[in-house]
């Protein structure tokens, strides 16, 4: 779990520059919307934030349903006990347990180290925020 | 001692310990009601929030009393199985957590309204919204109220219909005022501090239990299966759902709906609405996610103890059945004051419960129909809140008038369809909305209505409402949809109208509105 979700390595992830707005996009009454999305950072943001969330979420459903479908299809396998009366059932119930933490977790932190600051360049950028 | 505790506990306390918790909710919402004017104050709480507020609340929100009493009750009586509802109520907060909460959040003002009629034809989106907000927001609602009834009957030894009505008017009335005064705001404090009270109490349960059995799960386990009927088999999936084709599937489809009805349920997405900013609304998840995972882990513990220290057979065949099984442990463990805790925490559940539901239902009514259709946008924000309220006043006294009706049935499938239709009609939108491009008006109604019309149908043709001795019409039978939840069904039904819906229609969509929205429900730009 934590392999997936480790995070892309600081240096990695240098905030990429708003290209391909003009000044009048910061000073405007609303924000260039066309301009920003076209740009180079909002792509890599949208990039990033997909490249991380879209196979997570296909896993942890995967791992869900596996986890239904043996319930209610192998139940004999379900009761094996393991230790004691501890049935392997259980223990892949308290995994699904560990399983939601640990990708919250993981999310969090990639979210700080690549998602954030980005955010908060093109929304520089984009005047919204001051410097 | 059991007799007693079956009967009522000690009703006196049991009040006193409730009536100690409405007092110290009064006064936080008469505290905290000074500024309800703008519809901010009284839809979002001016945003003021912080997430660790909010994802206490969010829990105390999605915490019904059918989770602390029923999963409780449910792993108490048929082992394993009541674990599977758990399972599926926690996992399903990582959709909340990487799909829907920040972007809504971004995206959105006060209702799920705002996020998907963003870039669509604003009256019929909005219209829809609405239906399917107030739909789930009364179904879910009257699950809570007509579980009133039985535990009045069980807590405060009122076992007359008339009685327990009353008695029901009052958590009504009770409720209806936290949500007038005290708006988004005071209705959130409410759902803190029964949320804290909630997880306080099972935790010292819980650690009281395994101190009893010596931290020892196994001896836990051993003491549960001794003790009940069934025996071993509570330790392995199957005694509820393990019958044969058609209740396993049923189980997997009651599994989908779970998992993919949290993100979609609206009372759940305003709270997002609640704090200042995505990272807020993230932080809230995160704290949501981690009272949720110490409390469902605790009614493991608790379920398997009541069926130990209580047993199986006392439980099920006491006034509450399963509901009661909460209830006499802590009778058992720690006598008449503990039960009075549990019983005003369970009481102060299904309050806020559905406070949060009415404000919900309200704010939709309000700002969806009433501002947004009605008054084409044009509403200013004092008439807009007296619509809120007014609104307010009429779902509480429908749901009083639906909970005194509905006492003693079985209703208990209200809340799995609540999440069925969350999951049908909300979350495909959502997420095409928020996703997909090309989505547009026709996708969005298709896909909507779709969901909605599925699930109901199915429902009424299952054998939820004819054809067994459980159904609400026993002695008709017209179920011809052998599953219970429509889930499996429905929700692929609805994503697949909202993806057609899309394609065959010429509608392109508003381009601009569109990029405004990427940008805005990434960045928060705009919001």
């Amino acid at each position: 779990m934590t392999e997936v979700a480790r995070p892309l390595p600081r240096a990695s992830v240098p905030p990429v520059p708003l290209t391909g707005m003009g000044a009048d996009a910061r000073h405007a009454a609303g924000p260039d919307y066309s301009a920003i999305v076209d740009s180079e950072a909002f792509t890599a943001l949208r990039k990033r934030f997909r490249r991380y969330v879209f196979p997570m979420t296909a896993l942890f459903l995967a791992w869900y349903l596996t986890y239904v479908l043996l319930a209610a299809y192998a139940p004999g396998f379900m009761g094996v006990r393991l230790t004691g009366s501890v049935t392997i059932g259980l223990v892949l119930g308290v995994l699904q347990f560990v399983s939601t933490i640990a990708i919250t977790w993981g999310y969090v932190r990639y979210a700080r180290r690549a998602i954030d600051p980005q955010v908060a360049q093109i929304r520089q950028e984009a005047g919204v925020d001051r410097p | 001692m059991i007799e007693a505790a079956q009967s009522t506990g000690n009703p006196v306390l049991n009040t006193a310990v409730f009536g100690l918790f409405v007092a110290l909710t009064l006064f936080l919402v008469f505290k905290v009601s000074t500024r309800n004017s703008s519809t901010s104050d009284y839809y979002a709480a001016g945003g003021r929030f912080t997430g660790a507020q909010n994802g206490i609340a969010l829990s105390g929100d999605f915490l019904s009393a059918a989770s602390f009493l029923g999963i409780a009750g449910a792993i108490a009586v048929n082992g394993y199985d009541g674990f599977l509802y758990s399972i599926g109520f926690l996992v399903a907060w990582l959709v909340n957590l990487l799909l829907i909460a920040e972007l809504v959040r971004n995206t959105g003002r006060f209702t799920m309204g705002d996020v998907i009629s963003f870039r669509m034809r604003q009256r019929p989106v909005r219209a829809a919204a609405a239906t399917s907000t107030l739909v789930i927001s009364f179904f879910y609602m009257l699950a809570q109220m007509a579980g009133a009834g039985g535990l009045v009957a069980l807590l405060l030894g009122v076992h007359g219909k008339g009685g327990q009505a009353i008695v029901i008017m009052i958590v009504g009335l009770v409720m209806i005022f936290y949500v007038l005064v005290g708006g988004m705001q005071g209705t959130t404090w409410v759902q803190i501090v029964k949320a804290s009270m909630l997880i306080v109490c099972v935790v010292l349960m819980t650690v009281f239990l395994l101190g009893k059995f010596g931290f020892s799960i196994s001896a836990l386990l051993d003491g549960a299966a001794e003790h009940n009927p069934k025996g071993d088999k509570v330790l392995t999936p199957g005694a509820l759902y393990g019958k044969n084709g058609i209740s396993k599937l049923d189980f997997v489809s009651l599994s989908l709906a779970l998992i993919l009805g949290a993100a979609g349920l609206p009372h759940v997405l305003m709270r997002f609405y609640t704090v200042p900013n995505a990272g807020q609304a993230r932080r809230s998840v995160v704290w949501a996610v981690g009272s949720m995972s110490v409390f469902y882990l605790a009614t493991l513990v608790i379920g398997y103890g009541a069926s130990a220290l209580v047993g199986a057979d006392v439980i099920a065949n006491s006034t509450g059945k399963e509901n009661s099984a909460a209830p006499l442990l802590a009778f058992e463990i720690g006598g008449p004051l503990l039960l009075g805790v549990v019983a005003a925490v369970a009481f102060a559940t299904i309050l806020a419960v559905v406070a949060g539901l009415t404000i919900t239902a309200s704010a939709s009514f309000a700002h969806d129909v009433y501002a947004n259709i009605i008054k084409k946008g044009n509403a200013d924000a004092p008439s807009e809140v007296r619509v809120a309220r007014l609104t307010a006043v009429v779902v509480g006294a429908l749901s009083i008038i639906g909970g005194i009706m509905a006492n003693g049935q079985n209703v208990a499938f209200l809340v799995a369809l609540a999440f069925a239709f969350a999951a049908s009609a909300n979350l495909s939108t959502l997420l095409y909305s928020l996703f997909w491009k090309r989505f547009n008006t026709t996708g969005t109604l298709w896909a909507m209505y779709t969901g909605l019309g599925s699930c109901l149908l199915l429902v009424i043709f299952s054998p939820v409402v004819s054809g067994k001795s459980t159904s609400i019409f026993p002695a008709a039978s017209f179920d011809i949809f052998p599953l219970s939840n429509p889930g499996i069904v429905s929700i692929p039904v609805s994503f697949i109208a909202g993806f057609l819906g899309t394609l065959l229609s010429k509608d392109q969509g508003d381009q601009a509105r569109q990029k405004e929205m990427e940008v805005r429900s990434l960045t928060g730009i705009g919001a």
